[in-house]
């Protein structure tokens, strides 16, 4: 459905290669596109034009580089310009004082109560106690629901039996707080509209009753244009001091952040990436920009892919590689590891208008390719497995037969090895991965290759090296400031 | 599924039966929408600061910023400008002409008949109720409910969301409170088992209706999509027809992710219809333009708050007229 931006733009702008510089007139659709990419995103449409504004002067007048087509310029120039928006990054809780409060708002539904339970977990994991308070007396059963939650992240919760005044219950735990020597007091306050005046002025109320330390506005992902109305509303009320954006563990591109980010102008503090207790990530702009951009999330990808690896297969993998000794008994084992069931779909999930690809790897016997290439490096001999230049056109054969597979599969599969040992010379399992998700690296099953389906990127070597520099000079640019 | 053509006229649909349509429909929808069409039509107005004013590119790139305003996309929002375009292009026009056009564009593509529930010849109707996290899916239950029961109908609600913590609680607090009955298990069982026993005990004590309540998921999260797909399978088990309805709980605060949601969730528990919720907020809920031309679901009801009462039928033609209410 989401195309991504980058493929657009390399069709728009083709005309444009080596053609010296950007112009007002030549960028002209491939600028419509941009609009029309972050529309799509849900960046709110004022913070689009605003966008837009700002990156059609940065890219106005730039030559087109020799070694970047203008599309990678322009994306470039785009992804850039996201990052430094999306910025400063400040993953702090400030937790200063003896008793620091915390206090969490949003609409209904957001995502305040579980992101109460994370916060918590994490305030334990640095050796805090955290206080959850009861305060959303609105929504049935919402004080059970964070005595639950509580529960299972071993966090005490204030709650007062038929209570109806919230700003009371406040009060009350912040004192519960000093009296127990607990050091973090979270409040979940009931979800309200933006434009309900009277839950609005009890938030105030609660706001200068209480003074939190911190007020953090909980923002669903899939949020479209709306957010920068209620975010702007949030923020006259209580003066945020922090974003945490949820439910970015689905295919929604987020770019509602940048609307709230925009109006507010606090920083981006966390996302929520799972309806378990564990499932808090600190945010990253350059991570979000490609989101928002449609060019998925590689690196959260490579960070999950590095959780579910075997990390000492992979380090002797790792070993092997760098020692020169990398057997078809390694590529064997990294294959199982790659290509077990469900492993690839998960990470296939999370990307952004990856999702039939997906759905397509589900209908692909993994387990029967698999056993196919298992079965013919079974039937090598042991020296063959370490030195596969041994084998002859004789000894393929040979191979063949004993797997049941013909010549050429087994032709096929060295050469895949041949392609991996080299690609994978220094590279970890993860990054394997990100490569295989980036087609510079067919995959080992052929299947996907054969299937062929558009998957968007696919990038050679030559341009990612050009994407790293732009990459790398945002970076320097954001450390600068 | 068609191109937007805001003169064709849009084939002539009965009136809604008056009994079917909760007590003050058209006020409560009035006044959910109010502040949604306040934005629209100040901002229309805006345009209009004279008298009448040129259609050129900048009238035309206002427009279009509105209607993208209401997270219609930009393939809708970018037709209806189009059209406008063909059509107005050079002329001094007057608020009402261009109003009439995208109204009527827009009337025109929600149209439906009025089709609320199709409840089962004989035995029990069971709807199931699916949708992201947090969208409003436990709420709309209970709004339901009370809407049928106020219609003399017999419910019994199955907690199915044996996943959130303290979910089952609180769909017994509204089951409570409407005097309708429940069947639950404990958080952590299986939701196919709840629905088959919810089921059960609508044949058992011959209800109307069953409602079936499940637990927020993502559209991306395969085995939970296809968990959907299993509590339909063991519904059908006692009802051969049964679910008779797939409702997908909307949050009209979404933006075009709805898209991927309505794909999603029409694929694993194929959907019948839409309730579009928390559109008592600023938001407009404008993603149910391109979830109707794409899939061609109906949206059926409505949300406008947190109360049983804060729910409608929807209407398409009332729908327009709400957004431009006060533009005429
Ligand atoms: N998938 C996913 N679901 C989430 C996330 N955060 C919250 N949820 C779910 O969203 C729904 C609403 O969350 P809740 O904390 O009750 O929202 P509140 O009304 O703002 O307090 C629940 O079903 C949560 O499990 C997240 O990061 N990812
Ligand atoms: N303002 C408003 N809030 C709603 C509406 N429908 C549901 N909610 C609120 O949204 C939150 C999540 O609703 P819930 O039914 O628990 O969502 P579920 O997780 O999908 O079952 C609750 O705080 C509800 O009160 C609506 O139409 N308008
Ligand atoms: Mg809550
Ligand atoms: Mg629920």
């Amino acid at each position: 459905m989401f195309a991504s931006l980058q493929d657009n733009l390399r069709t728009a702008l083709k005309s444009l290669r080596g053609k010296g510089k950007l112009t007002d007139a030549n960028m002209r659709d491939g600028l419509r596109m941009v609009e029309e990419a972050m529309i799509e995103a849900d960046v709110a449409y004022p913070v689009v034009q605003d966008f837009m504004a700002r990156v059609s002067e940065e890219a106005m007048g730039q030559k087109v580089l020799k070694s970047l087509n203008p599309d990678q310029q322009l994306v470039g120039v785009v992804h850039e310009q996201l990052i430094q928006l999306l910025g400063p990054v400040d993953p702090s809780l400030h937790l200063e004082k003896d008793v620091t409060v915390l206090m969490m708002c949003g609409l209904q539904g957001a995502g305040k109560t579980t992101t109460c339970g994370k916060l918590a977990r994490l305030i334990g994991t640095e050796g805090k106690k955290a206080l959850l308070v009861a305060a959303d007396l609105q929504r049935p059963a919402a004080v059970q629901q964070l005595h639950v939650v509580g529960e299972s992240v071993g966090a005490k919760v204030y709650s007062e039996e038929n209570a109806s005044d919230p700003i009371a219950v406040c009060q009350n735990a912040v004192k519960f707080a000093r009296e127990n020597g607990i050091n973090v007091v979270i409040l979940d306050t009931a979800g309200r509209l933006a434009i309900d005046e009277e839950l609005m002025e009890q938030l105030k109320t609660i706001d200068r009753k209480i003074g939190p330390d911190q007020c953090f506005l909980v923002v669903d992902g899939m949020t479209g244009q709306d957010a920068v109305n209620s975010a702007k509303a949030f923020n006259d009320a209580l003066e945020l001091d922090g974003v945490i954006m949820t439910k970015l563990d689905g295919d929604a591109r987020g770019g509602a952040l940048l609307s709230v980010k925009h109006v507010t102008g606090v920083p981006i503090k966390f996302i929520g990436i799972s309806e378990h207790m564990d499932g808090l990530e600190p945010f990253y702009a350059d991570r979000m920009a490609g989101r928002i951009l449609g060019m998925g999330d590689v690196l959260s990808m490579v960070e999950m892919a590095q959780r579910e690896f075997d990390q000492d297969e992979a380090m002797k993998a790792q070993k092997a590689l760098e020692a020169g000794s990398f057997t078809l008994d390694d590529f064997k084992r990294q294959l199982e590891q790659i290509m077990r069931p469900g492993l690839m779909k998960k990470m296939l999930g999370m990307m952004p208008g990856f999702g039939d690809m997906a759905n397509m790897l589900q209908n692909t016997d993994h387990e029967k390719d698999m056993r196919r290439l298992r079965g013919i490096i079974d039937s090598m001999t042991r020296e063959e497995r370490r030195t596969p230049k041994v084998i002859t056109p004789t000894r393929r054969q040979r191979i063949a037969a004993g797997s049941g597979t013909s010549p050429q599969e087994v032709n096929e599969l060295l050469k895949q090895f041949d392609a991996m040992s080299s690609m994978m010379k220094g590279a970890s399992p993860s990054e394997l991965i990100g490569k295989m998700q980036r087609g510079d690296l067919v995959d080992p099953t052929g299947k996907m290759k054969k299937n062929k389906v558009g998957t968007g990127k696919r990038l050679s070597t030559k341009e990612r090296l050009a994407q790293k520099k732009v990459r790398d000079k945002a970076l320097r640019k954001r450390k600068k400031r | 599924m068609g191109l937007f053509n805001p003169f064709k006229k849009s084939e002539e649909q009965p009136a809604p039966p008056a009994e079917e349509q909760p007590s003050g429909f058209f006020s409560r929808l009035k006044q959910g929408l109010v502040k949604t069409s306040r934005v629209l039509n100040t901002d229309i107005r805006d345009l209009f600061k004279q008298e009448g004013r040129l259609v050129d590119d900048e009238f035309l790139t206002e427009l279009y910023a509105i209607l993208v305003r209401t997270d219609m996309g930009v393939g809708p929002a970018g037709k209806i400008r189009d059209q406008v375009k063909t059509d107005f292009r050079g002329r001094v026009v007057h608020l009402s002409e261009v109003l009439t056009t995208v109204k009527t564009e827009l009337v025109a593509l929600m149209q439906q008949p009025e089709t609320p529930i199709q409840f089962a010849e004989s035995g029990p109707t069971v709807v199931m109720v699916v949708g992201v996290n947090g969208s409003g899916k436990t709420t709309s239950i209970a709004k339901l409910a009370s809407y049928l029961k106020s219609q003399g109908k017999s419910v019994v609600l199955g907690a199915g969301d044996t996943f959130r913590a303290a979910a089952v609680e609180q769909l017994s607090i509204w089951a409570d409170r409407l005097g309708v009955d429940i069947v639950k298990a404990e958080q952590g069982s299986d939701p196919a088992s709840v629905a088959f026993k919810a089921v059960d005990f609508a044949l058992q004590n011959n209800k109307d209706v069953v409602i079936l309540d499940t637990a927020g998921r993502l559209q991306t999260q395969t085995n939970l999509m296809n968990e959907l797909d299993k509590i339909r399978r063991v519904a059908g088990k006692k009802i051969e027809a049964a679910p008779h309805e797939v409702l997908l709980v909307l949050d009209a605060t979404a933006g075009q992710n709805g898209i991927s949601q309505a794909k999603g969730f029409s694929e694993a528990a194929q959907c019948t219809g839409i309730i579009l919720t928390k559109l008592d907020g600023t938001a407009k809920g404008g993603v149910v333009v391109p979830i109707r031309q794409t899939f061609n679901l109906p949206v059926k009801y409505i949300g406008v708050g947190e109360t049983p009462e804060d729910f409608a039928l929807f209407n398409a033609e009332q729908f327009g007229d709400a957004l431009f209410a006060d533009a005429f």
